[in-house]
């Protein structure tokens, strides 16, 4: 039988992660805007990602949080098969949820989650199905994955049912529609990095879109050459549109497309669309068995068992 | 006017902003805040505008200067406040409220995200003589969590949270935002969308129409969507 992971140690590791989140840029996506500020030619567009490039490094620099807007805080946790965690996988979503309002407090992060009805907050971003918890599992590993995820809640989404006769041409008009909804006064807070989830059932499509945007590196491409070729595509027209940084007219409206597909009804092809935005806060960190800890930038979520196909 | 026009000169305004200093800004120049400013969004507005509570004397006192947002704070063991970044909440939604707004609170200066259409601003911000400054990014709250060097007042925080209580802080070099709303009326990103809007035939060039349309892509009620 493998060590238990404590439970305690889960709950230090979510509060850092709180934090790492946070505070300091994801290098692939910096880099990406980095790329994106020089091919920007726009110069009231090249000023705001010249200020968001000195504000990630203000962040790092002070430990404060990069923007005011926490987002909806939430947490990503893929457990190795033969992952044993003391207390059970209770006790992980435990420690989570006190992670979460102990690193509100300290970091601090603005409390954003709130009733939806009566808008009364507790003041710690925890609340009902809040902080979301997602699992998915790996064979052969004794190992947890926790990643934590800080995505802006308001604008940049949209999901839309789509029928096989729509095909790639309706799936692009909806990805250009969403762009400039969201993309004129820059609203989406821009250049993102686009997640495309196509396929499954409606919620599966929109989940889909969501990780594709939050937990994949800019530069990581889908293993299907289709795919990866129309995420290609999907980054070029995004770019062409001719909508830069905060709405003005420019070049730097996605920094990365990423898509992600389901199988689907036989009969329609749902889109989820996300925009994961200048604030792209994520962090991850693997909690071995025998306690180590290590922290890094890729969550690593869509691991080929993630993506099987076939029966077995 | 168009965004080549557009200078981005430097600007330092103190609070509370006078009219001169108003009537001088220019769309896209990039301002500086040195003073006070205070935080309302829904929460507040709900209080002043909907139940005629007013804006705190002590508040209308100090300065002219709202800014659609509020802060990552936290309330210390010793009762101290800590604010560490700070960043805007789109203001469209304010639209419909702000003509009591600006009669009760006395603002003349918005801050926030994105902006209004040049209609808002000529029915509702012209009239009394305010302006609207975007924050840029969006997403600079470390840039602007540094320019904070006080919480003069928190009102409401027990009824209305943290998140949408009314904060007032001292701010030195509090910035930039870029003026998106003149006193004339204009704005900036009317003139990015002009020129964004040129170009989009070209960019549906060849997209095929949806083979099921739905409420939005036509205003009619009454239509089918198929």
């Amino acid at each position: 039988m493998a060590k238990e992971i404590p439970a305690k140690l889960v709950e230090d590791v979510a509060r850092e992660l709180m934090g790492r989140a946070a505070i300091d840029i994801p290098a692939d996506y910096r880099e990406g805007v980095v790329r994106a500020r020089d091919r920007e030619r726009n110069r009231i567009a090249r000023f705001v990602l010249d200020e968001m490039l000195r504000n990630w490094e203000i962040a790092t620099a002070e430990r404060r949080p990069m923007c005011a807007d926490t987002g909806l805080p939430r947490y990503y946790v893929r457990a190795g098969n033969e992952a044993v965690v003391e207390g059970g996988f209770v006790a992980v979503e435990r420690a989570l949820r006190r992670a979460t309002a102990e690193a509100t407090a300290a970091i601090p992060l603005r409390p954003n989650r709130v009733h939806p009805l009566t808008r009364a907050d507790h003041n710690n971003n925890v609340g009902v199905h809040a902080p979301e918890v997602t699992w998915a599992f790996e064979p052969d590993a004794d190992w947890l994955d926790v990643t934590t995820v800080h995505k802006g809640g308001l604008f940049g989404s949209d999901y839309r049912m789509l029928f096989p006769a729509d095909g790639v041409g309706g799936l692009k008009r909806f990805v250009v529609d969403t762009l400039i909804e969201h993309g004129k006064r820059g609203l989406a807070c821009q250049p993102a990095i686009v997640g495309i989830g196509i396929g499954g059932s409606k919620d599966t499509c929109m989940r889909l879109g969501k990780e594709a945007a939050c937990l994949r590196v800019v530069g990581s491409r889908n293993p299907d050459p289709d795919v990866a070729r129309l995420e290609d595509e999907l980054t070029a027209l995004g770019n062409y549109i001719g909508i830069g940084a905060m709405g003005f007219s420019g070049t730097s409206m996605v920094v990365a497309t990423h898509v992600e597909i389901a199988y689907s009804h036989t009969g329609g092809m749902p889109v989820g669309i996300h925009q994961f935005c200048l604030s792209s806060r994520r962090a991850t960190a693997r909690i071995h068995a025998d306690g180590r800890v290590e922290f890094r930038s890729d969550p690593g979520w869509f691991t080929d068992y993630y993506r099987r196909e076939g029966v077995e | 006017m168009t965004l080549d026009d557009v200078r981005m000169d430097e600007v330092t305004l103190t609070t509370p902003v006078s009219d001169e200093a108003i009537a001088r800004l220019k769309l896209g120049d990039v301002v500086y805040l040195d003073g006070i400013l205070y935080t309302a969004r829904e929460g507040v507005y709900r209080k002043v505008v909907d139940e005629g509570r007013g804006l705190p004397p002590s508040v209308r006192a100090l300065t002219n200067v709202n800014f659609h947002c509020s802060p990552a704070a936290s309330v210390r063991p010793d009762g101290g406040y800590r604010v560490e970044a700070v960043t805007a909440t789109a203001s469209f939604r304010f639209g419909k409220s702000m003509t009591r707004w600006f009669e009760r609170s006395g603002a003349k200066v918005i801050v926030g995200k994105a902006g209004l259409t040049e209609l808002a601003y000529r029915e509702w911000f012209v009239p009394h003589g305010a302006v609207y400054l975007t924050t840029v990014g969006y997403g600079l709250g470390a840039t602007y969590g540094t320019a904070i060097k006080r919480v003069v007042e928190v009102h409401w925080l027990k009824e209305l949270g943290i998140a949408q209580a009314l904060w007032v802080l001292e701010v030195e070099r509090l910035g930039p935002f870029l003026v998106e709303g003149d006193r004339e009326g204009r704005s900036l990103f009317a003139l990015a969308n002009r020129e964004i809007n040129r170009r989009i035939g070209e960019v549906y060039a060849g997209l095929p129409q949806f083979a099921l349309g739905r409420f939005g892509e036509t205003t009619a009620r009454t239509d089918e969507v198929v």
